[in-house]
């Protein structure tokens, strides 16, 4: 095989994909040649044009919808889908056609990501696609487009870095690796969007990020993008007089985002024009959704208007007459944004867990609370001890911090263009600080909201051969797999569960677990399934520690696990007695083993475990501990 | 023998010649008239005879109507361009014309953005004094008023102009109808 001669960077967003590409060769240290990759897409029917973002959305049409050719792309005139600007555009006015959000998707524990199920609200002649497929077929549109700007350095062997949420569980991690490896990358490690961000920003400060930083600094990436919002703690000390990064935490997933905030302002718009008592449709809303979206960021931008006009034409030919007007107002941004979004909340607010129900979609877990402050709050208070165990870290809390003191803040995420909003949230953070007595933040300038993920990555690929800076810190979480006490039935009453803890946290990639003293009893050919836990803030606890009971928020339930022990070589229905053991793979994936006691096979643990039939078969029915 | 008959160019300068010299001259002008009703009765070549009554155009090429259907698809499209066009806006008051007109100006700036990288010929504030040496590039620049002399002159700028630097139309798959600049929309 040959060498790589680019480290590709892919950002596999909510909203949009992009790539970006450092020539190895033509870098050396700190001077990098790094490029974003133009990706021709169909922009209308039978008409190609490349953008240097690439909107994540599928159109599947029908059969007689377009002429023969309007798909063709310039590497394929077989494809039967449209994948970039025209499935958004065509998307919005057929919804029931539309894949979006499939990231959203291969996230929510709560169905199978493995399952046609996209779009979600399509008819059933709609051939459907699985969250899977359609990260897939992004990829290989990026893969396309790549190996025809670049013929003499096939995709499949370059160095390729996929990023992903730092909130990701291990079942969608393995599901984004497993599409990056379908769609032909050989050499693919994942990496989480909020440090990609911060690999970008040292990349673009050209080596003066040493003068940025110190060591004791605790910088928090604020990464908030279209759909989601991410948050990353990274914490910076020296060893042999040399900075190093370590990153200590990472937040919940929260589906929140600017998608959801425009929605909002054409949702108050839209009550404005009810109160005039006209009446706004679903074509409508979406046009209006799109023209707040251009006020909205002309009001953030330009602090002396006042007020933006918004005009939606008409479907018809009649574009005069038919076109309805509002305006929106600074005071109607400053309620719906300022005040819904990014509320002075105090540092010991949490987030709503109800409220804005008119803002979720069927389907998706959108976060009940619109305020990214609170959320904020909530994270930095859950991580206050983040840093106390961290070897060699000089930066210490004052007694009674009720949370973690960012020194620095790194925003991140196209919300962040708004200069009025990233001072809205670091002014709030700042107020949290000075109630401490602590120091203010300072902003970390100069990122590039838009591409700074898929370059960061781009960049992580080239300094992990060595050279450069690389921000450690392994899982974000320790991993427990639940146990059932044995108890007597009582009727109504859920059997106590103990959490045996498989992984710790901070396992670097390319390591492995120790082997937990609990035996399972497995029955031969019969699929059993375990609950499983994940916490992001347990970082003590070791392989075997068994927890009887725990705080309500420090151990999050994933989706149910579950293994299948083949019948070769054992009778149907034995008792095999099994330990299961957990490593990182080096692509920076989870993976947990069954290991019999007695012989050298090793059965896979899938993640996202789920009846095909439908036969609800409850978890540690088959399994007991035999501690 | 025959004399060989004058190239493109030759002609060109023996048109504009006869036609002042027709204007001015009325004897020269009725021994054309002469030639030309001997051409008429004779079937001689007509066009030489046009070619002496007016000035010959020169070979105009026709542009290639698909960048003009593109582009008129993608301002449709985008701004609603036809629509508003095709529209009788004496019918309706300024406010409702306005409130169209942003719309369409808002999407006409997209169109020119996405597609054209566009820079102003001159750099220099409208208003300043300019100065032309000699063999300016007269597509480029526009000279008017008391034009006399020769060069250099000297002026003020009153227009930057602008060139077109870069055009990134999209690409067009071979089977596409560009005459169709809005399909017809039907919602089922």
């Amino acid at each position: 095989m040959s060498e790589a001669k680019f480290s590709i960077g892919i950002d596999l967003g909510t909203t949009h994909c992009a790539l970006s590409y450092v020539d190895i060769t033509s870098s050396d240290g700190e001077n990098v040649a790094q490029e974003v990759l133009p990706i021709p897409q169909l922009t209308a029917p039978g008409s190609v044009q490349s953008q240097g973002l690439l909107p994540s959305f599928i159109y599947l049409p029908h059969a007689s919808e377009l002429a023969p050719g309007d798909l063709g792309l310039p590497w394929t005139a077989e494809q039967d889908y449209a994948v970039g600007e025209m499935a958004r555009s065509r998307g919005a006015a057929t919804p029931i056609r539309l894949v979006s959000s499939a990231k959203s998707w291969l996230c929510h524990a709560s169905v199978d990501r493995r399952a046609d199920i996209l779009p979600h609200d399509a008819p059933p002649e709609v051939a459907r696609l699985s969250p899977l497929e359609a990260s897939l077929r992004y990829l290989k549109h990026l893969r396309a487009a790549w190996d025809q700007a670049h013929p003499e350095a096939p995709f499949a062997e370059q160095e390729i870095v996929v990023t992903i949420p730092a909130s990701f569980d291990p079942a969608a991690r393995e599901l984004s690796a497993e599409a990056a490896k379908a769609a032909g990358c050989e050499h693919m490690i994942l990496l989480e969007e909020p440090q990609a961000a911060l690999y970008s920003w040292i990349q673009k400060s050209g080596g003066n990020w040493r003068k940025q930083v110190q060591p004791g600094d605790i910088i928090l990436v604020a990464d908030v993008g279209g759909g989601t919002s991410d948050f990353s703690l990274i914490a910076v000390l020296e060893r042999a007089g040399v900075l190093e990064l370590h990153r200590v935490a990472v937040g919940e997933h929260i589906l929140l985002g600017g998608d959801n905030m425009d929605l909002a302002l054409a949702f108050a718009v839209a009550s404005k024009l009810g109160a005039q008592g006209i009446k706004t449709d679903a074509w409508q809303l979406r046009a209006l959704t799109h023209a707040c979206r251009g006020a909205k960021e002309a009001l953030l931008n330009d602090a002396s208007l006042s007020e933006v006009p918004l005009v939606i034409a008409s479907r018809g030919a009649k574009l005069i007459g038919g076109s309805l007007r509002s305006e929106l107002t600074r005071a109607e941004l400053t309620a719906t944004l300022l005040e819904g979004f990014f509320p002075d909340a105090a540092i010991g607010d949490r987030p709503q867990v109800r409220g804005r129900a008119g803002l979720t979609q069927l389907g998706l877990p959108y976060a009940h609370d619109a305020a990214i402050t609170r959320h904020l709050a909530a994270f930095l208070a859950r991580q206050v001890a983040a840093t106390a165990d961290l070897e060699g870290f000089t930066g210490a809390l004052p007694e009674g911090a009720t949370f973690l003191h960012p020194t620095a803040v790194l925003f991140n995420g196209g919300v962040f263009k708004s200069e009025l909003l990233a001072e809205r949230t670091l002014g709030t953070i700042n107020a949290w600080l000075a109630a401490e007595g602590a120091p203010p933040a300072r902003p970390l300038e100069g990122a590039d909201l838009d591409l700074a993920v898929a370059r960061g990555g781009a960049y992580y690929g080239y300094v992990r051969r060595g050279q450069g800076v690389r921000i450690r810190g392994g899982t974000a979480r320790s991993y427990y797999v639940a146990i059932e006490s044995v108890m007597p039935a009582v009727p109504g009453m859920q059997p106590p569960v103990q959490a045996l803890c498989l992984a710790p946290f901070g396992m670097e990639e390319g390591s492995d677990a120790a082997l937990p003293e609990q035996e399972f009893g497995l029955v031969v050919g019969e699929a059993v399934r375990f609950r499983f836990f994940g916490s992001s803030v347990r970082r003590q606890d070791q392989v075997g520690t068994l927890l009887d009971d725990w705080e309500p928020d420090e151990l999050q339930e994933l989706a149910e696990i579950q293994t299948t022990l083949p019948a070769e070589g054992r009778a149907d229905g034995e008792v095999v007695r099994v330990k299961l053991h957990a490593r990182v793979t080096e692509a920076g994936t989870l993976e947990l083993e069954a290991l019999p006691h007695d012989g050298p096979e090793r059965w896979k643990v899938e993640f996202d475990a789920r009846d095909a039939g439908g036969s609800e078969g409850s978890a540690g029915d088959a399994a007991d501990a035999t501690a | 023998m025959k004399p060989k008959n004058p190239h493109f160019f030759s002609r060109i300068g023996i048109a504009i010649a006869s036609f002042f010299k027709i204007i001015g001259n009325s004897e020269f002008a009725g021994g054309v008239q002469a030639l030309r009703l001997a051409e008429r009765q004779g079937k001689a070549a007509k066009a030489a005879a046009a070619a002496a009554a007016k000035p010959v155009a020169p070979a105009l090429k026709e542009a290639a109507p698909d960048g003009a259907l593109q582009l008129l698809g993608l301002l449709q499209r985008e701004a609603r361009f036809i629509d508003f066009i095709q529209e009788d806006v004496a019918a309706y008051p300024d406010a409702d014309v306005g409130a169209a007109a942003r719309l369409v100006h808002e999407g006409c700036r997209k169109v020119l953005s996405d597609n054209f990288s566009i820079d102003p010929v001159r750099e220099e504030e409208e208003g300043s004094a300019i100065t032309l040496p000699e063999g300016f590039d007269a597509t480029a620049v526009r000279i008017t008023g008391n034009v006399v002399g020769e060069p250099p002159f000297n002026g003020h700028l009153t227009h930057r102009g602008w060139r077109v630097v870069e055009t990134r139309l999209p690409k067009l798959s071979g089977s596409h109808d560009l005459q169709i600049v809005a399909p017809a929309e039907v919602e089922l």
